[in-house]
């Protein structure tokens, strides 16, 4: 039988006391927009949203929201700067955070209409508001020139 | 928060992720959950099995779900149930507790100096 899901909140929060910095007070909402699809899968056009960094160069600080064409994505993305379980796993296989061959094959055989032309980068952001007021709809506005239906958001 | 803002715009969402109490405080539209290790969202490294069928069980939820869901797929880690890899993330031990005061300090120090050099993004 699995156990409980790590409870990261509780985790982090002592991390970060332990390094003498305030509690992060995580986004919270009582309830959630809704969009019920009004097409089957196969007529949808699906995009991809990571947290992974395609463009090392901005520095960490400074990055916002990306779009790219996947015809350019890298075959390794740079993972470094971000937390996640170092002492457990890697990131060498971008297939385990980013499936852009998985909905490929899903195209060729008809599940989905097709595989966006653009993927988007959102950055894992201390401030909610960038989030909020700077990244979010400028990747909103990517996926409706784009004609999207459904987005997988893949944080990292 | 992305997600919930395509959402509102239209676009139906699904979060894959690995931190069930994050996300559901956050509360989004639809979450699939794979209990992983944070840096595998989809599936093991090379599990390709696992992978597609995180993808395939997103976009069943994408399609099907009639109301705000969040679900626990089976994947696991280890294949005979091991879950000792939970104990190493952030783990915190009297002989580490010197190296995080002085890597908080370090941090705050670099964050401040970015700032001077207007090397950060305006809201805070």
């Amino acid at each position: 039988m699995p156990s409980e899901p790590i409870k990261y909140i509780d985790r982090t929060r002592a991390f970060y006391s332990a390094q003498d910095f305030t509690p992060y007070n995580y986004a919270h909402h009582e309830s959630s927009p809704f969009h019920r699809l009004q097409k089957p899968l196969a007529a949808c056009r699906v995009a991809i949203v990571l947290t992974a960094v395609t463009n090392g160069e901005t520095p960490k600080n400074l990055r916002g929201a990306e779009s790219h064409a996947v015809s350019d994505a890298p075959e390794s993305f740079r993972t470094d700067e971000l937390s996640w379980d170092k002492i457990t796993t890697h990131t060498d296989d971008r297939q385990s955070f980013f499936p852009l061959e998985v909905l490929q094959s899903l195209e060729n055989e008809g599940v989905i209409s097709s595989l966006a032309p653009r993927y988007h980068f959102v950055p894992t952001e201390y401030s909610q508001r960038n989030t909020r007021e700077n990244d979010a709809p400028a990747i909103r506005d990517a996926c409706i020139n784009d004609e999207v239906d459904i987005v997988l958001l893949i944080p990292l | 928060m992305t997600a919930r803002t395509l959402e509102e715009a239209g676009i139906a969402t699904v979060v894959i992720g690995s931190a069930w109490d994050i996300v559901n405080h956050c509360m989004v539209p639809r979450y699939l959950h794979n209990d992983l290790p944070l840096g595998n969202p989809l599936g093991k490294p090379y599990d390709s099995v696992g992978q597609r069928l995180s993808v395939i069980s997103a976009l069943d939820l994408a399609v099907n779900s009639e109301q705000p869901i969040a679900v626990k797929s089976d994947l696991q880690w280890q294949e005979d149930g091991d879950e000792s890899w939970k104990d190493n993330y952030m783990r915190i031990t009297e002989a580490g507790l010197a190296e995080l005061k002085k890597a908080g300090e370090e941090n705050r120090a670099e964050r401040l100096a970015n700032k001077s050099a207007g090397l950060t993004r305006a809201p805070s």
